[in-house]
């Protein structure tokens, strides 16, 4: 724990004169998860996509911890060893599961597709790994030669779940990860992934602005509004005692039950 | 092919055309284009495509190509789904008869230049000889990825996992992998590429060839190449070899077991038979096979009379 | 046996409520306290005083507002106060156990696995996290036939011995304890102190609330009475 995984400094990206984040600086730890928590407008998903290579910042730097050249800034790296980076050392859950999936594939050629774009060329081998790991997203291995257009909207997160952690990435990206499923499904689904992550001692970044998730996913959250970071902490915390005015606001505007 | 003299360029070609119908400015175009397919292998070369008198989808690529390369002492041989006598070779050796004025044949053995669609001959080629492929869609990748932007970014970064997965799901679906003809290939360990429309069966033949292959798509406006002796691999899984087809029967007329044989209906009753695709091929083993018969039998005369 | 774990100095904590006025509530006013591994200090005062906030405070799920709270052998203790996120993660994972009034209920999750998720957090492995947690249901009377249902529909006193159990499953060198025994009948809240008096063998510096007297009085060694506004005694 001596090098934080990725470190993110004075991040700042306007869209011409809307700002959509600015001062952004927090560090992450192997094996942390961190919330990037606020309303719509509040610029987190602009920061996810920044962090994540999707989206060029106009300043500051997103250095990653590469195995082996150290702390190297993103957007300095080549297009290829970038494009490498996402694909291997990374994953990215998208909120809706049809974006982040070959939806015309089946879901073992989907999870399988990562494992073919690093090389693997036996088919048994890559059909058992496909297989272990749509078991561990608790996915029923009958239809692993199914098509996802005829699954359910969590049975497709799952897949896609499946699918970004197959390469054993370090470092996961995740945008409403349970957003538009059932209430039903979603305790579920977000407990097989705080399970997950916990076992992997995955890292990750995880948009949401469902406290709920929060509490239940992250160890630390971060704050958005108007683009910037109002407050910073414990995710227990920040939700039992927060301390800026919009964070109270935000967290006394949850129905308790 | 030397450089055209004005005798031999009026002398030759069609009233009014330049020889082979293009001018000499994109026939320069066309072989800058052409070498540097040939440096990089399997790599896709666009090119100024002209318009040709014909539609695409009938060639314009492969003559397009022919045209560029091909010289007053070329014999030139052109073949459609192996066979010397469908229309569209027939115009197309008809229309560089016309332009050019070089010699043609059947037989692959005599032909300097070669222009096919659909088959690669089964008489091997030597290095004295080009082949010339018709192409429709040049892109590999193009059924799995739309954007012609994206699909360069993953040949130029080696990704093809994408074709893998194709192969994948064949072998899910049907336990092998289903494509049988235009199935592609990794050219010199590096570029993947679609050899146009021939059958698997063909594929082994291009590796390792002695003769230069060039491919030229119309519509797309491509070029792409296999220089001579280059490895051509055609993609499979460890535990998925590739396989070419086979069949049970023979060749009806010629009686061979190795070639490519169509299955041809030859009566209203539905009865088939089977007969080599390459016809130049077949022609020549039947011719062979009489000589045989003829030495048999001119051997029992003598024995005859003794 | 006499090696302080727990130090509070001068710790004072108060909400401010932005949205109503920016009014301030004092909490807690310089709270000292020191407890040493195996001792069990019992935290006493009326309603509201600010008990359960003490505890928070030091479990770092309140951010104090002065003073420090340091909480490990005197060498490598950790101030609470001034931690960064994951350091308070780790003693949290390692060091410091809670065991709170109230059970978090992740729906559909069933009960074993809430109780074996501090051991999985450690790296025991499924079959060792599994038998250890089924042990500890056994020894809190939960029947077997509820071990593999979601505590959702449990009664409030079984939803407290789940807690328990999840508190108590791993041996933390420093404990929280508040009113662990307020919804259990006799016989459990027995079974609560025995865990307590274990957990002082084993070298455990505790910090409780205990609403029962009998418990009190059987586990305490010392006691914090917190007056009005959380003026320390």
């Amino acid at each position: 724990m001596d090098e934080p995984i990725l470190s993110v400094t004075d991040l700042k990206k306007t869209y011409g004169a809307i700002r959509g984040c600015k001062n952004i600086s927090f560090d992450i730890w192997p094996g942390e998860v961190l919330a990037v928590v606020g309303e719509s407008g509040s610029g987190k998903s602009t920061v996810l996509n920044c962090t994540s290579a999707r989206l060029e910042p106009d300043a500051g730097t997103v250095r990653y911890a590469t195995r082996c050249d150290g702390l190297k800034n993103i957007f300095d790296m080549s297009e290829p060893e970038r494009r490498f980076l996402m694909r291997t050392d990374w994953g990215f859950v998208h909120q809706n599961p049809r974006d982040g999936l070959l939806m015309d594939m089946s879901a073992g050629a989907n999870i399988g597709e990562r494992l073919m774009a690093i090389g693997e060329r036996n088919y048994s081998k890559i059909r058992d790994d496909a297989g272990e790991w749509l078991g561990r997203v608790e996915f029923d291995l009958e239809r692993i030669d199914d098509l996802p257009t005829r699954f359910s909207g969590g049975m497709q997160q799952r897949v896609q779940i499946a699918r970004n952690l197959v390469t054993k990435p370090r470092l996961v990206f995740m945008d409403e990860p349970t957003g538009g499923l059932d209430v039903s499904v979603q305790a579920r689904l977000l407990d097989m992934l705080r399970t997950l992550v916990s076992d992997l001692g995955l890292a990750a970044i995880i948009v949401t602005h469902d406290l709920v998730v929060a509490r239940l996913l992250a160890h630390r959250m971060i704050v958005m509004r108007r683009g910037e970071i109002v407050e910073s902490g414990l995710t227990d915390q920040i939700l039992d005692d927060p301390q800026h005015p919009y964070s109270q606001l935000l967290v006394s505007s949850i129905l308790q039950n | 092919m030397n450089i055209l003299s004005p005798e031999a360029h009026s002398k030759s070609s069609a009233d009014g055309y330049n020889f082979a119908f293009l001018d000499e400015g994109t026939k320069r175009m066309i072989r800058r284009s052409i070498l540097k397919a040939v440096a990089i292998p399997g790599y896709q070369v666009p090119f100024g495509g002209r318009e040709m008198p014909l539609p695409y989808g009938w060639g314009t690529g492969g003559i397009q190509v022919t045209a560029g390369i091909i010289g007053p002492d070329d014999t030139l041989k052109v073949i459609d789904q192996g066979s010397d006598d469908t229309t569209n070779a027939v115009n197309i050796r008809k229309f560089f008869k016309k332009t050019t004025g070089v010699e043609t044949t059947e037989k692959t053995v005599e032909a300097t230049l070669i222009q096919t669609r659909h088959r690669i001959p089964e008489t091997e080629l030597s290095e004295q000889q080009i082949l010339v492929y018709q192409v429709p869609i040049p892109e590999p990748l193009r059924w799995l990825e739309p954007s012609e932007a994206e699909t360069r970014k993953m040949h130029a970064l080696y990704e093809y996992g994408s074709m893998y997965v194709r192969l994948y799901e064949d072998i899910t679906k049907y336990g092998h992998i289903s494509t049988s003809y235009d199935y592609p290939v990794i050219v010199n360990e590096r570029y993947l590429m679609r050899p146009s429309p021939i059958p698997k069966f063909d594929n082994p033949k291009m590796d390792n060839m002695p003769a230069l292959q060039l491919f030229g798509a119309g519509r797309e406006k491509r070029i792409y190449a296999v220089p001579p002796y280059t490895k051509v691999k055609s993609l499979d899984f460890q535990d998925y070899p590739f396989e070419i087809q086979k069949w049970e029967q023979s060749c009806s007329l010629c009686g061979s077991t190795d070639s490519f044989l169509d299955e041809v209906i030859v009566d209203d009753q539905g009865n088939r038979m089977f007969v080599c695709s390459d016809s130049d091929y077949c022609a020549d083993r039947v011719r062979e096979g009489t000589s045989q018969v003829k030495n048999n039998h001119q051997d029992t005369d003598v024995r005859g009379q003794e | 046996m006499t090696t302080s774990f727990i130090q509070i100095e001068g710790l004072s904590k108060s909400f401010t409520l932005h949205n109503q006025g920016g009014i301030t509530l004092p909490v807690l006013n310089l709270v000292d306290l020191k407890i040493s591994s195996g001792e069990c200090v019992v935290v006493t005062g009326p309603s509201g005083v600010g008990k359960s906030s003490l505890l928070k405070c030091i479990y770092g799920n309140y951010l104090a507002t002065e003073g420090s709270v340091h909480v490990g052998p005197p060498e490598t203790a950790l101030d609470i106060t001034r931690a960064a996120p994951r350091e308070i993660v780790n003693l949290r994972r390692y060091t410091l156990g809670y065991v709170t009034q109230f059970l978090r209920i992740v729906p559909r999750v069933p009960a074993i696995e809430i109780v074996m998720e501090p051991l999985r957090i450690l790296g025991v492995d499924l079959d060792e996290a599994r038998e250890r947690s089924a042990k500890m249901l056994a020894r809190l009377n939960i029947p077997e036939r509820l071990w593999s249902l979601a505590p959702s529909t449990f009664s409030g006193g079984e939803q407290q011995r789940i807690n328990l159990a999840r508190g108590f499953i791993v041996e933390y060198p420093a404990l929280l304890l508040d009113e662990p025994t307020a919804s259990l009948d006799a016989e459990n809240r027995q079974v609560v102190v025995g865990l307590i008096e274990e957990a002082k063998q084993n070298g455990s510096a505790i910090l409780g609330i205990f609403h029962d007297k009998e418990v009190r009085d059987a586990v305490a060694d010392r006691e914090l009475l917190l007056k009005e506004l959380g003026v320390a005694a």
